[in-house]
């Protein structure tokens, strides 16, 4: 009982876009022509903390968010290519066990790596 | 309704959003622009209802690739006074080289029309037939990226350790 | 034609439902919170403050709109945009009742049944970050930049542990349909029975992911002043506190469809009511599981305080990864065993 969808299936998901879109220029168009306008230069400037702000907020940050982004792109793909494995794996494991063998290497490999990672303590947190 | 005023409507947007990226004076246009692009080039997926292509193509390039690229931009200082200046020299071999990798692209798809047409109905690229293929005729590839993400995954910890003396 | 039309209405009809539910959600959560900390809440505006929420959504309207001199224009316009946007478009697989049938023909209760549907919901959840990221970083301010950057970090971890809980529930549905995977949970077969730690994994990273507390450090006042919306007004501001209560509402719904049955109930066939009578009293029941859900949401926020930024990456890396790799590995074994391949 594979279902099978069409490109048509997807047609809505644009409609719902389109009516996201519309209602957010809607809402910011309505709010920019009714909210008041007086505008003075202390006003506009960036608020921070209360008090006046220092220098520009370009600044460089920790490595360790930089770290984290890297590796969540690598585990992402790996948890993305699990997908087709999991939706046939209620049929495959009727089978036999070689299904899962083939996701323990994989997964196998995955856990070698994570540990690796919180070995080397790149997720550690100072 | 013309049959392929989708395709037509998606390849205007991808062509224009790809130009915006290189055009846009500011880095993180750019970045978003590109999200725009992978977005309509997910749509095209779509429309050969190649599922799973369109889901990978959003959630890895869409959802994480290109978070990585905007750490990146933020991550690098990016006052405008640092920005250096390139010469025409530099822009000149800039073009060369993205003209040869134009031509590499195109010279590619050469040999393509002979390739038998899937029709749009066809169920090639559900995720459960995709799946059949990788885990039964492509094993051993598929086992082997794992490992090349491994090996990704220790350079990625030697480049963000800190340096110990 | 009358399929566009169709499919048309139901997208409004989600998309103002999903507005009027996260509009009386900030009512709720402020009656929760005045009835956990024994005060007596918003009562002004009609009776028992039920116009709180107009008030509110006029008083957004009507304030001034201030763009900081430094920050991005078009950025920081497109921030608050894009959270609203990816809060609303998640509604559109979300089966919301059986169906009914009138005159011979059968109407599903869904905008739309796409056999990608999981994956549909991972990627709007993925492009949910640069709502954050982009309004953080277009304001030029460095606390906004600060919680921008770690609202980022902890959604992406927390969104592969939720990647991971969702592998382990597909190994036993065999369909990434949502609307398969509820007619599958029929009666009582509930996939929380299945799932017991996948469902604890699945609503912990469900919070991470709306940022509400104990992981909202992104706004953690006493740290970064107001978080990446520190220098919003009007209705920008609007938008990110109100994209927040409509992705709650979400993953309620993804919750009780995915792990607690859906629109489905026990019993539902001893009760000899007709096909479209149960089919509206499930849709009722799912909205009573899904006001459940938020209210646990709001329960949870009033009771549990903030966790510290290393201790929220610790938990997202070093417990919940690991931990759905453990489901992962204990669905398959219990699924083996199920279809007699294992012998103990």
């Amino acid at each position: 009982m594979v279902l099978l969808s069409t490109p048509v299936d997807y047609l809505p998901i644009a409609m719902m876009f389109v009516v996201a879109i519309g209602f957010v220029l809607f809402v910011m168009f309505a709010t920019h022509w009714m909210g008041p306008k007086h505008k003075s230069k202390v006003k506009l400037e960036a608020f921070e903390c209360g008090i006046e702000s220092k220098g520009n907020s370009r600044l460089p940050f920790s490595i360790k968010y930089f770290l984290i982004a890297i590796l969540f792109v690598l585990f992402d793909v790996e948890v993305i290519f699990m997908y087709p494995w999991a939706v046939n794996f209620a049929e495959w494991s009727k089978h036999g066990l070689a299904a899962f063998g083939e996701m323990l290497v994989f997964l196998g490999l995955l856990v070698f790596g994570l540990i690796y990672i919180i070995r080397k303590g790149a997720l550690k947190w100072e | 309704m013309n049959p392929s005023l989708p395709f037509f409507v998606l390849a205007t947007l991808s062509v224009f959003s790809a130009l915006m990226v290189v055009l846009s004076r500011k880095p993180v246009h750019s970045v978003l622009y590109l999200i725009f692009c992978f977005f309509t080039i997910g749509g095209h997926y779509l429309l050969l209802n190649a599922q799973f292509l369109f889901a990978v193509h959003i959630i890895v390039y869409a959802g994480a690739i290109m978070v990585l690229f905007l750490f990146t931009l933020m991550f690098i200082n990016m006052n405008k006074e640092l920005e250096p200046h390139k010469s025409n020299l530099l822009k000149g071999a800039a073009t060369i080289a993205a003209g040869c990798l134009l031509l590499v692209l195109v010279a590619a798809t050469k040999g393509a029309e002979t390739l038998p047409a899937i029709s749009k109905t066809s169920d090639i690229g559900t995720v459960s037939n995709l799946g059949k293929a990788l885990y039964g005729q492509y094993l051993l590839p598929f086992e082997l990226i794992s490992i090349l993400l491994l090996t990704a995954m220790v350079g990625a910890v030697m480049l963000g350790k800190k340096d110990v003396e | 034609m009358e399929f566009f039309l169709i499919k048309l209405v139901l997208v409004l009809i989600v998309f103002l439902v999903s507005l009027g539910v996260a509009a009386y959600s900030t009512y709720a959560e402020r009656k929760i919170a005045a009835f956990l900390q024994d005060r007596v809440g918003p009562d002004r505006a009609g009776p028992f403050g039920i116009l709180q929420p107009l008030a509110d959504g006029l008083k957004m309207f009507m304030k001034e709109e201030i763009i900081p001199t430094h920050a991005d224009k078009f950025l920081f316009i497109l921030g608050p945009c894009i959270m609203m946007m990816t809060a609303s478009m998640t509604g559109v697989i979300i089966p919301w009742g059986h169906g009914l049938e009138i005159n011979g023909t059968f109407y599903p209760v869904q905008i739309t049944d796409i056999n990608i549907g999981i994956l549909y919901v991972f990627g709007v959840v993925s492009i949910g970050v640069y709502g954050i990221m982009i309004g953080g970083w277009a304001s030029n301010n460095k606390y906004s930049l600060m919680g921008a950057i770690r609202a980022s970090s902890q959604m992406i971890s927390y969104e592969l542990a939720m990647g991971m809980a969702i592998i382990a529930l597909i190994m036993t549905t065999g369909t990434l349909s949502v609307r398969e995977i509820v007619e599958q949970q029929h009666g009582i077969h509930w996939n929380i029975f299945t799932q017991p730690l996948g469902v604890i994994i699945f609503i912990i990273c469900a919070f991470a992911e709306c940022n509400r507390t104990p992981f909202d450090l992104p706004e953690c006042e006493t740290e970064l002043v107001g978080g990446y919306h520190t220098e919003y007004s009007s209705m920008k501001l609007g938008f990110y506190l109100f994209a927040e209560y409509i992705n709650m509402f979400i993953s309620s719904a993804i919750i009780s469809s995915l792990y607690f049955g859906g629109y489905n109930f026990p019993f539902i066939d001893q009760l000899g009511l007709s096909p479209n009578m149960l089919s509206m009293l499930g849709t009722l029941i799912f909205f009573g599981k899904i006001f459940f859900f938020i209210f646990f949401f709001m329960w949870v926020r009033w009771t549990i305080p903030r966790f510290r930024y290393d201790q929220l990456m610790h938990l997202g890396w070093r417990v919940m990864i690991p931990l759905a790799i453990v489901n992962i590995l204990g669905t398959g074994v219990y699924v083996l065993f199920k279809n007699g391949q294992l012998h103990f």
